[in-house]
C-alpha cells in the first residue's frame, strides 16, 4: 500500500523574518489602529489583546496567535488517523481525538461495500487514515477517497501533541521527507497528532519515531530542517 | 501591626511556586503552591459530554472537580467526594467560567481536575490559580487569566494568604477566612467567600489587599506560562 502524504500538509510555517512572541490570555500584544485582529485575538479599544495562549505573529497588518499546546481542533481537508469505534448501517464512527467523533459514510470509501460486509472491510479497532470532508454543526464527516488514504496495516501508531504537527511535516513537507529518506520508513502524519510508521526493520522504525519526538520537543527553534540533518549524522 | 507566627508582614505571602505542563497526558496542566499548600490541575477536552442531556447546543460547559488527596492533611482524609469538595468544585467552576469562552465547542465539556497534594489552608485559591494556568495551557479561548488569594483577619488585623495556624486562630475576635478570585487584569471579582466575621468597613480594605497580592501572583502565573514553551529557545 502506498502511503505518501507529501501533498497533504497544511503548512503555516513561516519561520524567518516574522517576529513571534509568547502571549497569554488578556495580554496586550500591540496598540494602535494599524492592526487587525486575526485568530485568537480581539480588539479592546485601542489595543489588540490575546484571547488564548500561544505565539503571537504579525503578518502585514493582521495579528494572530498560533497555538503551541492543547487538543486537536479539526479543520476541513485535514488528513487524520482515527480508530473505528462503531459500525453503523451506513458507515463507520471513528475516534479522532477531537471534541466530537467523526463519521465515515460507506459512499466515501474507494470501492463498493455491501451492507453485510461492512465489518469485514473495516472492523472496530482498525486504524484508518482519512480526510475531513466537512464539519457541520453536529459532527465531522470523513472521506477515504484519495492517494494515501485507507486502512493502515502493520507498523505502529504513536501520538504527539497535535500543535506540533506542522513542525514535524515542515515547510512543503521538507522535514518529513528528510526523515523518510533517512530511515526508509513509510510515515503518515495525521493532523490530529497520530503518526503511523512502517519500515523494513524495527530499528529503522524506532529511529524515525525518535527523530519525530525530538522535533516535537523543539518548539522554538528556527531552521529545524538543517538542525535535523545534523541530528541524523549524530545518531 | 500583627505578629504572624511565621514572622511574615501582614501583606506578605508565603513563597510561591508555579509550573506549567507537569502532566504529559493532559491537554493542559499546571501546579501552584503557597508555602506548604500544593495544588495541581489538569485540563482535558473539549470532549463530547456524557450524559447527553447535560449537553448545551449553544456552548461548551466547564466541569471542575476539586479534591483533597487522602495524604494531604494531618489526619488521613477518607478518599472520595464529600460535601466540602463538591462545594469547592462548584465555586471554582463559577470563579473560572466568566473568563472562558467555549461557544466554539457546542455539546462538549472541558474537565478540570484539581488535586491538593499538601494542604496548609488556602487550598481553593491555590487550586484556582493552578486551574487558570492549566486552562490557558490547554489553548482554550479565554478573555483573561484568573488569580486568587485568601485574605484573612486574625483578631482585628487583616492579613493576606492565610495558613493553617492562622485559620485556627482562636484569640480575640477569632479568625476570618476570606478567599477571593479576580480576573487578572481587570477589577472584577469572580469568587468571594467568607468564613468568620468581618466589619463592613474592612471589606474595601481587604479587596485592596487582595488586588495587590493578585498582581504579584499574576506575574508568577505569566512567567510560568511563558517559560513552559520558551525554555528551549
Amino acid at each position: 500500500m502506498e502511503n505518501e502524504i507529501s501533498e497533504v500538509q497544511e503548512t503555516s510555517e513561516a519561520i524567518p523574518e516574522t517576529k513571534r512572541e509568547i502571549v497569554i490570555p488578556g495580554e496586550i500584544i500591540v496598540s494602535g489602529d494599524d492592526y487587525l485582529p486575526g485568530e485568537g485575538v480581539r480588539r479592546e479599544g485601542d489595543n489588540i489583546v490575546a484571547s488564548k495562549f500561544g505565539l503571537a505573529e504579525q503578518i502585514g497588518r493582521v495579528v494572530k496567535i498560533i497555538s503551541v499546546t492543547g487538543s486537536y481542533v479539526p479543520r476541513r481537508n485535514n488528513v487524520i488517523l482515527g480508530r473505528i469505534t462503531d459500525v453503523l448501517h451506513n458507515g463507520w464512527l471513528l475516534d479522532i481525538d477531537a471534541a466530537s467523533s467523526a463519521f465515515l459514510p460507506v459512499a466515501e470509501v474507494p470501492r463498493y461495500i455491501n451492507q453485510h460486509e461492512m465489518s469485514q472491510f473495516l472492523a472496530i479497532g482498525d486504524i484508518v487514515s482519512a480526510k475531513i470532508w466537512s464539519i457541520k454543526g453536529r459532527g465531522i464527516d470523513l472521506a477515504m477517497k484519495g492517494r494515501g488514504l485507507g486502512k493502515v496495516e502493520g507498523g505502529f501508531i504513536f501520538r504527539i501533541q497535535p500543535s506540533r504537527v506542522p513542525r514535524v511535516i515542515g515547510r512543503e513537507g521538507s522535514m518529513i521527507t528528510l526523515i523518510k529518506e533517512d530511515t526508509g520508513c513509510n510515515i503518515t502524519v495525521g493532523q490530529n497528532g497520530w503518526i503511523w510508521i512502517k519500515g523494513e526493520s524495527i530499528d529503522q522504525e524506532l529511529r524515525a519515531r525518535k527523530a519525530i519526538e525530538y522535533i516535537a520537543d523543539k518548539v522554538n527553534v528556527g531552521g529545524l530542517t538543517e538542525h535535523m540533518e545534523a541530528w541524523f549524522k549524530d545518531n | 501591626m500583627v505578629k504572624r507566627h511565621d514572622g511574615r508582614a501582614a501583606d506578605e505571602m508565603r513563597p510561591m511556586v508555579a509550573k506549567v505542563g507537569i502532566i504529559p497526558n493532559a491537554d493542559g496542566s499546571a501546579m501552584f503552591s503557597f508555602g506548604k499548600t500544593i495544588a495541581i490541575a489538569a485540563v482535558y477536552g473539549p470532549r463530547t459530554l456524557h450524559p447527553q442531556h447535560m449537553q448545551n447546543p449553544a456552548t461548551g460547559i466547564l466541569r471542575v472537580n476539586y479534591d483533597l488527596l487522602s495524604f494531604s492533611v494531618a489526619d488521613r482524609k477518607k478518599p472520595g467526594p464529600s460535601r466540602r469538595s463538591k462545594e469547592i468544585s462548584k465555586v471554582t467552576e463559577w470563579a473560572l467560567a466568566p473568563v472562558l469562552n467555549l461557544e466554539e465547542f457546542p455539546n462538549t465539556v472541558v474537565d478540570v481536575e484539581i488535586y491538593i497534594l499538601q494542604a496548609d489552608a488556602s487550598t481553593r485559591v491555590a487550586g484556582i490559580n493552578a486551574a487558570a494556568m492549566a486552562l490557558a495551557h490547554a489553548g482554550l479561548p479565554m478573555k483573561d487569566l484568573v488569580t486568587a488569594v485568601a485574605v484573612g483577619k486574625i483578631d482585628k488585623e487583616l492579613i493576606v494568604d492565610v495558613d493553617k495556624e492562622e485559620e485556627d486562630f482562636r484569640e480575640g475576635e477569632g479568625a476570618t477566612d476570606f478567599p477571593l478570585a479576580k480576573v487578572s487584569t481587570k477589577d472584577e471579582f469572580t469568587l468571594l467567600q467568607l468564613d468568620g466575621k468581618i466589619q463592613p468597613d474592612l471589606i474595601p480594605k481587604a479587596l485592596d489587599m487582595a488586588t495587590k497580592a493578585c498582581e504579584k501572583i499574576y506575574e508568577l502565573q505569566k512567567a510560568a506560562l511563558k517559560e513552559s514553551i520558551g525554555g528551549n529557545k
